[in-house]
């Protein structure tokens, strides 16, 4: 399952990257394999979301989202 | 001054450093550039407890030393930079104690170089309230360094931090935090050894960032380059190696260290602001009540004081010359230098307001959340989410709307934001066109309720923001990409603002503006000031004589007569002649060459258009009276043909030619101090007017 795929308020357990370059510039914030992640929002136009992780809040794209693969 | 220790401040954004850097330095800071390299260099210096003095650099906050930014990559430039001496002594890293996992990655990194360190536990009293205990004696023995627990904001633990730098060792003691010559064993041993390097983690940077570091000699870089063929060296894998070691290193410290409750306080608050600010429906309206108070403040508050500063300019023109002798240097200080810097003075207060505000809204926190909110439709016309504040301040004012484009990380981005913002309606317009609608369009209201003049300015408003989102929507295709645009950005937890950065960033700002602009408006209005007050040859001795003759002094006022030798001095000055060459090809639009002269005045500010109508047409008594240029523009007829000068189409086409023109010498300025390189404003300069005539034609034609 991909983070772009739940939905508010859910949480998961990050398992791996299918983008390695994005992968390098998540991971330095903070979003690494074996994290939690909830999602706390979707911006009122759908895109971007913002994430809780490590502690503190995190926006991205809904693409970038889709290449954090959940366990 | 000499300083006896140079100390860098190193963190991540969002964690207080510009609020200590502040308080360590004062006033006393000033912006270069770092040698080599075009980024803005933050210095201030600081006097330590034992008398010492320390130079402090600011270096732009990061969240890693594997830049994502230009701005960014100069941290590692700094540490690693042995060659030019901008090496610190000291580094002071600052961690928001309320957010330490993220925080620490960037610590490690620094750590590992293996340059002095000293921890600035920032925001301990927020840490505190959310119920974060930390052991900061086991915190400190772990890691090494000396760790200060401070309050940048509350101001607290200022002068333990200025101490511990001053006693600080003079070489690192800090741990080791992970095995670095495990990341890629053979590329950094063979880096050590050929280019006689001792730290591990040193010629591991090198190997990543070899081609951006200055210091590195071509033959070094290719070296480097040859080394990651031969060991088949993937930065980018890497780098997710290391990032994961850190963290695992982290997870290990923070374990012992830190007891935390189950939510944070402060985010649980954070959280509920951001459901009505970030909410489908009042999250726009909100926003464009932000916007609205943001764009009434930028003209009312600024009224009163632009007021006084234009007439203490007034003032002083005519104290000086009263009290001066009467002569051409005189001319040139009332009329050309200080009429120049009025011109740059008077925009202070509205720099002052819109980056005050703007401030405000970075320090609470919500201008991340209206990026947050725009991004979507930005993007679809090339912009950013971050490109909302500049596009809005441009209403204002684009000069310090430029300015604040250095928030937005992505290149192109931020280079199409600077290139459209100046067609944004900006306050210099306001005047010109009142001035033209009034002359042209009736006052009368259609529909009962709209005025047709308010419509006609609604609709130029409208315009300007239509032409910039086109504009930034061709550019988006024209423009490549130097990197790929991310938008992982931190959200950060709602803050009050804190009032002394406020402060800070409204004198730092305006005092960029007037030493940088003031430079070229004044270089400008004394060109235009010599180009109007001269002719060429003895043309107006010939006009002074021709006037002395008694059948002129006899039948008219002497007051009239100065009027008629102004304007005949005019025409036949420098300007005048110059506006005569320019008259082909500018009548196509609809101008005669008086309009040309004052097209050409406008080149170093929009508003001097009236001010030149006022000239040319012969009016006494200053600009401000509108009332009396609009009379005398509305009775202006073309001498050949007896007809009105300005009909609709004129009026109409004067109005695109100041709507798309890039008419505003302050702007060109800072668009090259923005983008150091003379070819940004060169061709934003060049769409401009192109856009500028094409449009003043197609109306010209069309209402003819």
């Amino acid at each position: 399952m991909k983070l772009s795929q739940l939905e508010v308020g859910e949480t998961g357990i990050v398992k791996e990257f299918t983008d390695l370059e994005m992968s390098v510039k998540l991971m330095e914030m903070g979003c690494l394999p074996g994290e939690e992640i909830r999602i706390s929002r979707i911006a009122p136009l759908g895109d971007p979301i913002a994430i809780h992780v490590s502690g503190y809040q995190l926006s991205l794209r809904k693409f970038e989202a889709s290449t954090i693969i959940l366990q | 001054m000499k300083a006896d220790i140079r100390v860098a401040l190193v963190g991540n954004p969002n964690t207080g450093k510009s609020t200590l850097f502040n308080i360590l330095t004062g006033l006393n800071q000033k912006i270069g550039n770092f040698p080599g390299i075009t980024v803005d260099k933050k210095t201030g210096f600081c006097q330590l407890p034992d008398g010492r003095m320390a130079e402090i650099i600011d270096l732009p906050g990061t969240y890693s030393i594997y830049p994502k930014s230009k701005d960014e990559s100069i941290v590692f430039s700094v540490l690693a930079d042995k060659a030019k001496g901008l090496i610190p002594d000291l580094i002071v890293v600052i961690l928001d104690a309320s957010n330490l996992k993220r925080n620490l990655l960037l610590y490690t990194q620094i750590a590992d170089l293996k340059i002095p360190v000293v921890v600035a536990l920032n925001m301990i009293d927020v840490s505190d309230k959310a119920g974060i205990t930390i052991d900061i004696d086991l915190f400190a023995k772990k890691l090494g360094v000396p760790v200060v627990p401070i309050s940048a904001r509350k101001i607290k633990g200022i002068d333990q931090l200025k101490s511990t730098i001053a006693y600080a060792n003079k070489v690192a003691l800090q741990q080791d935090t992970i095995d670095v010559e495990a990341i890629a064993p053979q590329i950094i041993g063979q880096i050590k050894n050929d280019l006689k390097i001792d730290n591990p983690y040193f010629a591991l940077q090198l190997a990543h960032q070899h081609e951006t570091v200055s210091y590195l000699s071509t033959t070094e870089s290719d070296h480097i380059e040859q080394l990651e063929q031969e060991f088949s060296f993937h930065s980018q894998k890497a780098q997710a190696a290391e990032t994961i070691a850190r963290y695992n290193f982290i997870n290990d410290l923070l374990y012992d260290t830190v007891k935390k409750p189950e939510t944070a306080h402060d985010e649980s608050i954070s959280n509920r602001i951001d459901k009505i600010l970030t909410h489908k429906v009042f999250g726009f309206v909100i926003f464009f009540a932000i916007l609205m108070f943001i764009f009434q403040a930028i003209f009312s508050w600024s009224a009163y004081p632009m007021t006084l500063i234009e007439d203490l300019f007034i003032w002083l023109q005519s104290v000086i010359s009263k009290t001066l002798p009467p002569g051409p240097l005189v001319n040139l200080l009332v009329d050309g230098v200080l009429a120049g810097l009025s011109g740059v003075m008077v925009f202070i207060p509205q720099i002052a307001i819109l980056f005050a505000l703007i401030s405000i809204l970075e320090d609470t926190g919500y201008m991340s959340r209206v990026t947050f909110m725009m991004d979507k439709v930005m993007r679809k016309v090339g912009l950013n989410g971050k490109s909302v504040v500049p596009l809005i301040g441009g209403f204002a004012c684009a000069v310090p709307s430029i300015m604040s484009t250095r928030n937005i990380e992505n290149w192109k981005d931020r280079m199409i934001t600077i290139m459209v913002t100046p067609l944004v309606a900006c306050s210099a317009r306001l005047p010109v066109y009142t001035l033209l609608i009034a002359l042209v369009v009736p006052n009368r209201n259609v529909w009962w309720l709209f005025n047709l003049q308010g419509l006609a300015l609604t609709a130029m408003y409208l315009l300007s923001i239509v032409s910039a989102i086109t504009v930034a929507f061709v550019m988006k295709f024209i423009l490549k990409a130097r990197e790929r645009g991310y938008f992982i950005m931190e959200l950060p937890v709602y803050r009050m603002p804190r009032w002394k950065n406020v402060g800070f960033t409204m004198y730092d700002r305006s005092k960029t503006f007037v030493l940088q602009a003031g430079k070229v408006i004044i270089a400008v209005s004394i060109i235009l000031w010599v180009l109007k007050s001269y002719g060429p040859g003895n043309t107006f001795a010939r006009i002074d004589q021709k006037y002395s003759q008694s059948q002129y002094t006899k039948t008219m006022t002497p007051d009239s007569l100065n009027k008629v030798v102004a304007s005949e001095k005019l025409e036949t000055s420098y300007a005048g002649v110059f506006g005569h060459v320019i008259e082909p090809v500018i009548k196509p639009l609809g101008f005669d060459w008086k309009i040309g002269i004052a097209l050409i005045s406008s080149f170093a500010a929009r508003e001097v258009f009236v001010g030149t109508m006022a000239t040319i047409y012969s009016v006494e008594g200053d600009a401000d009276k509108l009332e009396s240029v609009q009379q005398k523009m509305h009775s202006a007829t073309n001498p050949n043909t007896g007809q009105p000068v300005f009909t609709l189409a004129v009026a109409f086409s004067l109005m695109m030619f100041y709507a798309f023109a890039m008419q505003c010498a302050s702007t060109v300025a800072v668009v090259y101090r923005e983008t150091k390189n003379w070819r940004w404003p060169a061709a934003q300069f060049a769409y401009m007017t192109v856009l500028a005539y094409t449009a003043s034609f197609i109306v010209y034609t069309l209402l003819k």
